[in-house]
């Protein structure tokens, strides 16, 4: 059985977590330990998402975790929802994936721009578990450029008729509930772009799993086709409004993932570590060659760079400090790092590092596809760039 | 249903431990600090009675520093419904000097249960629950795996070496509960923000005179490396040589 995880804190970053923060983090920590782990690698390689363990990740309040209380959520503050996908990314990126995907793709939007009415239908059964959701912005040709999109939603006598398709959409085909962003006025009208909450068994709407993924396997990443779905008025999210819209759901999201990055980073740093501690050769353990060191201090000073980073931007965030902007930095540098720490640290493993029994190759491959999603590092780059300096560089 | 359960803080079980300056306690500074882990059990226990019962109250006991909050804000979080905290800086190594404060605090709760875990894992004594039955006047049953109530009586079980004792007992009683008993459910995140606001009241420790200090505390000697001596027959003339002179064991 896998030791127990007891953290990377090399800073004592924990001494400045509230009571509640620790404890929720360490609840997290040791459902993971008990309960993720053993099976994660089995499905992995079977490239199948653990469902069941949806169940009881909602009992014990996972998802839309920073939401409030009156919709059965946990009413966390930002820091201690960031420690939830911390510690879930250490166990695997596709089931964090899949409660960002749950908590700040889906029931954000209907907290942020549904009606009361949309809330009371849908946020406490996303809470529970009952009702699962997936986000469906990108498409097959519009991915970094979300304001291109062709996905269409014409009003009709009793509703809205929706077109098109979407792409690379965790959740797929697991979910009962998809919010599609769609354009409502002319295709080069970014700002006409709209909420909708769609029930996948409404006619005309399938969803197809993505064969042949060498990533987040443990997820599913599905496409969906629309196909004159017909949705009642109600579908609408009356407060959405253009491109901004699912966009301030992105960064949500994004500031969930620059946490996960680092409890991937801690999960693979702390493998490398107990590994080459009792790894011998050429009579010795690995640990005490110079090249390994060398790698576990570069591993455990970006680890705690990107700790205290994501630490000050959910300060902020508590505050309504955290500027998409400020969460590009964090969601960037942190992803880059745990991407080169989870290389690192295979390569320490050596030949073993190959292998699904240990986590370092696991971590690696999925966060290729986090580097790539939610705003790619280039386009968090020119983010920054932007910001930094006033002047667009994105065309 | 009332129920109290006593808990502890303690060390945790894989933490490196140093000694303290005075060779007599450990240095606590870097050291995690958990629930005694049979007390989990109890808590649990504790929890299903009184969901079984369809109502109650569920009250954490812990005689400890102030730090010992925390542990009692775990078993909040868990879904008990208060706390106490009887203060004391040092936990006296003397068993009996924390029954008494404990049985103190507990004499007119009206208990219809009053758990522990069947021991700390940090001095091992396995005797404050059954010193606190007995200042209390109350059957105790310790070590239990399982458990059945029924109206102001229960039954229980308890391993012991090669079968299972079953042990009829009146309410109320103290019970002292065995890993296995039943599974700690983890705090669920809604369960650790109302924790928040469930009370604990802290009051000093009525502790009398501890008849039993600690005079000294060491780690264990550091194991030797073993010798190999060679390989085969030849070699069991030398081993015994050894055995009788060196380690005389023979």
């Amino acid at each position: 059985m896998a030791p127990r995880f007891e953290g990377v804190d090399f800073y004592d970053v924990s001494a400045l977590l509230s009571e509640e923060e620790r404890a929720v983090r360490d609840t997290v920590r040791q459902w993971v330990d008990d309960r993720l782990l053993p099976v994660i690698g089995a499905h992995y390689l079977a490239g199948s998402f653990p469902r069941q363990l949806v169940p009881e990740m909602a009992e014990l309040g996972f998802f839309g975790a920073n939401l409030p209380e009156q919709y059965g959520c946990a009413g966390l503050n930002n820091v201690a929802y960031g420690l939830i996908m911390q510690e879930l990314e250490r166990g695997d990126s596709g089931v964090r994936s899949f409660a960002s995907v749950q908590g700040a793709l889906v029931m954000y939007p209907i907290h942020a721009f549904g009606s009361d009415d949309q809330k009371q239908k849908w946020l406490p059964a996303m809470a529970s578990g009952e009702v699962i959701g997936c986000f469906g912005l990108t498409e097959p040709d519009y991915g970094s450029n979300p304001g291109g999109m062709i996905t269409t939603a014409k009003e009709t006598a009793d509703g809205w008729v929706l077109n098109g398709a979407k792409m690379w959409i965790t959740n797929g085909s697991t979910a009962k509930v998809a919010i599609i962003w769609a354009k409502t006025g002319a295709l080069d009208d970014p700002g006409s772009i709209r909420g909708f909450i769609v029930p996948t068994d409404t006619a005309g709407f399938s969803a197809k799993d993505q064969q042949g993924k060498l990533s987040l396997r443990a997820s599913d990443t599905s496409e969906l086709v629309l196909q004159d779905v017909h949705v009642a008025k109600d579908a609408l999210l009356p407060l959405s409004r253009g491109l901004k819209s699912p966009l301030s759901c992105l960064t949500q999201a994004r500031y969930g993932i620059a946490w996960g990055a680092v409890g991937a980073a801690m999960g693979c740093y702390d493998e490398a570590l107990r590994y080459a501690k009792q790894r011998v050769m050429f009579g010795r353990p690995i640990a005490a060659f110079q090249l390994q060191q060398q790698r576990l201090a570069e591993m455990l000073t970006e680890i705690t760079k990107a700790q205290l980073l994501v630490l000050q931007l959910g300060r902020l965030k508590d505050l309504g400090k955290a500027t998409p902007q400020r969460v590009s930095l964090a969601k960037r540098n942190n992803v880059d790092v745990a991407c080169d720490v989870a290389r690192e640290a295979r390569r320490l493993l050596g030949a073993n590092g190959i292998l699904a029994e240990y986590t370092a190759m696991r971590h690696l491959a999925n966060l290729e596809s986090v580097y790539t999603y939610e705003g790619t590092h280039d386009m968090h780059t020119l983010i920054l760039g932007e910001e930094i300096t006033g002047i667009s560089a994105f065309e | 249903m009332k129920i109290a359960v006593c808990i502890k803080r303690v060390p945790d079980t894989e933490t490196r431990i140093r000694m303290g300056a005075d060779a007599a306690a450990i240095d606590e500074s870097g050291v995690k600090f958990v629930v005694n882990p049979y007390d989990e059990f109890a808590v649990e226990e504790a929890l299903q009675r009184r969901e079984k019962a369809g109502g109650g109250e569920v009250v954490v006991l812990a005689l400890g520093p102030d730090a010992a909050q925390e542990t009692i804000r775990g078993a909040l979080a868990m879904g008990a419904d208060r706390g106490v905290l009887l203060k004391a800086d040092r936990v006296p190594a003397d068993a009996l000097a924390v029954a008494k404060a404990l049985a103190a605090e507990l004499k007119d709760g009206g208990w219809d249960l009053v758990l522990f875990g069947k021991m700390a894992v940090d001095d091992c004594n396995h005797a404050v629950g059954p010193m606190v039955a007995e200042l209390l006047g109350l059957p105790c049953v310790t070590a239990i795996s399982k458990l059945e109530l029924e109206d102001g009586k229960g039954v229980a079980e308890r391993e012991i070496e090669g079968g299972v004792e079953v042990v009829a007992f009146a309410l109320p009683a103290v019970l002292t509960a065995e890993k296995g008993l039943n599974t700690p459910r983890y705090p669920a995140l809604k369960g650790i923000m109302a924790a928040k606001k469930k009370p604990i009241e802290s009051k000093p420790a009525a502790l009398g005179e501890a008849r039993v200090t600690v005079t000294a505390l060491g780690l264990p000697p550091e194991r030797k490396a073993g010798r190999i001596l060679g390989e085969g027959a030849d070699v069991v003339p030398e081993l015994v040589r050894l055995l009788r002179t060196e380690a005389k064991v023979l």
